[in-house]
């Protein structure tokens, strides 16, 4: 077994009082695209913040690369190659839609992606260049949030929710873009709540039950009594 | 004509009140932080100049040269080592932080330079003027609000045309989504006090080539600047400028009709501004 690009060992998070993971234990190989699945508040969003250093966690925690990175802030985070894709897009409103994509850059990581490259990726974007980037499509404005992570050029990088409120048109260009995204070599954690969509694109797969790992596994050899039993907790 | 002269000198007059108040607007729009002490800092930075003007023997706009980093320094250690701290969902912390911090910043200065008012010397420029027709205008007014219109194109350029800015705007808009960007909240927040700072360093030496100053004035800079920014509207420098002008217009009429008038016509134009467009005149347009 290789080095794991990414380990999680007994990690927990709080929001002050409240306790939302308890003991994750998560271990993603290089390369690998791995789909978390679960229902509403079973502490997905709060894995990938615990992650990323938006959330506190103890520093041995989260280990990326042999390195212990649980305690560091979002922004040194970033420096280590991990790039977030956050819930709800949450673009820079008062940026435009190029600025947007270079304040992705702003690490200054070398790598395959450019402005160019997140244009070919997504050529909408390049004719909506100067938008205010809240003038844009939902659809769009994923678009663009997926093209600043990229421009991080990041090892590893986590999507949440990226079909959430979309049109399912706009859904399939997004999926069809996401293996010329992951086939450069990068690593991919994936939040979605379409479970036929995770496990299509995913080769691993866990499944989070409040605020623990309920069930892990290979995508072709889970069966879907098992994601059932594990999403909701109960025998289906 | 002397009305003429008057709406003149006022204008001109507001490109200082634009330069106490840009700082202010620039410091409020990215962090939304009320800084209390920004007239106290004014004052420090025309204090700081009459030091090296006596110690190098220089020139007040040489003495620039050392007054405007001296001030971008303590405004990133300021903003570093205090005020960042004070930051959050609550506005109250930073505003009594501030308030604490003019206290500390008065008494400093009293206890260094004494009460005695200070004037920094710049020659012949301070009373030089030109003639315009049946106008006299005075060289250093003039001067004042060219810097003015200069610093404040150049605050639009760091903010629209640079990665600092963008940087600024960015941490403005969501401070945790700038975060996984790559920007450290604190630093970025260092850099825009040392940048506010360092216009204070401009405003603070024309202040004190205008006139004569003591520990105790920084108060009424803080309230022109305040004045300025909310007649202009928050969040636009170019509309600070204009609410500058307008703050220096209504009071140099107001001393025209009686000298006693002056600061209250200011605060009346203020007030009535304020009672007419809440959001100021030129509010920013947010996409």
């Amino acid at each position: 077994m290789p080095e794991p690009i990414l380990k999680i060992d007994g990690l927990n998070a709080f929001y002050g009082d409240f306790q939302a993971l308890f003991g994750v234990d998560l271990t993603i190989q290089t390369g690998e695209v791995v789909a978390i699945i679960g229902a509403n508040g079973a502490g997905k969003t709060t894995l990938m913040r615990a992650i990323s250093g938006l959330l506190p966690s103890a520093a041995s925690h989260i280990t990326y690369r042999g390195e212990n990175i649980g305690a560091l802030r979002a922004d040194q985070v970033a420096y280590h190659g991990l790039a977030l894709v956050p819930e709800g897009r949450q673009l820079f409103p008062s940026l435009s839609v190029e600025e947007n994509l270079l304040i992705g850059q702003h690490v200054g990581r070398s790598g395959p992606w450019s402005l160019d490259k997140v244009y070919t990726l997504f050529p909408v974007l390049k004719e909506r260049r100067n938008q205010a980037s809240a003038t844009l499509s939902g659809g769009q404005q994923q678009m663009v949030a997926i093209g600043r992570a990229l421009m991080a050029n990041p090892d590893f990088v986590m999507f949440d929710e990226i079909s959430l409120g979309l049109a399912p048109v706009i859904i399939k260009t997004i999926y069809d873009a996401l293996p010329r995204i992951v086939g450069q070599g990068m690593t991919a954690m994936i939040v979605e709540q379409d479970i036929s969509k995770a496990l299509a694109v995913s080769s691993r797969v866990y499944c989070l039950q409040e605020g623990r790992v309920s069930l892990e596994g290979r995508t072709n050899t889970i069966s879907r009594d098992e994601i059932t039993r594990a999403y909701f907790g109960m025998d289906a | 004509m002397d009305w003429v002269s008057a709406i003149v000198q006022g204008t001109l007059l507001g490109g200082l009140y634009a330069l106490f108040a840009a700082g202010l607007s620039l410091i409020f729009g990215v962090m939304r932080l009320v800084n209390i002490a920004h007239g106290d800092l004014i004052v420090l930075a025309a204090y700081l100049g009459l030091s090296t003007t006596t110690m190098l023997g220089v020139h007040p706009f040489v003495a620039l040269l050392i007054v405007l980093p001296a001030m971008a320094g303590i405004g990133y250690v300021v903003q570093r080592g205090i005020l960042n701290q004070t930051l959050g969902d609550d506005l109250l912390p930073p505003l009594l932080v501030t308030f604490g911090l003019s206290v500390i910043l008065q008494n400093a200065m009293l206890e260094g330079y004494s009460a005695d008012p200070q004037k920094l010397s710049a020659g012949v420029i301070e009373t030089a003027s030109i003639s315009v027709g049946a106008l006299s205008i005075g060289v250093l007014p003039l001067l004042t609000f060219g810097i003015a219109i200069a610093v404040i194109a150049g605050l639009q350029f760091i903010f629209y045309r640079t990665k600092v800015g963008r940087g600024f705007r960015a941490v403005s808009d969501n401070a945790d989504i700038a975060q996984l960007m790559g920007l450290n909240k604190a630093h970025v927040f260092g850099l825009a006090m040392a940048l506010a700072l360092a216009v204070t360093a401009i405003a603070g030496i024309l202040l004190g080539i205008r006139t004569s100053f003591d520990p105790s004035v920084g108060g009424a800079r803080l309230i022109f600047g305040f004045e300025a920014v909310i007649i202009g509207g928050l969040g636009n420098l170019w509309g600070t400028l204009a609410g500058g002008v307008i703050l220096g217009v209504a009071q140099t009429l107001g001393a025209k009709i009686d000298p006693g008038w002056q600061l209250l016509a200011g605060h009346i134009a203020f007030l009535v501004v304020l009672a007419a467009r809440p959001n100021g005149l030129f509010p920013r347009v947010d996409q």
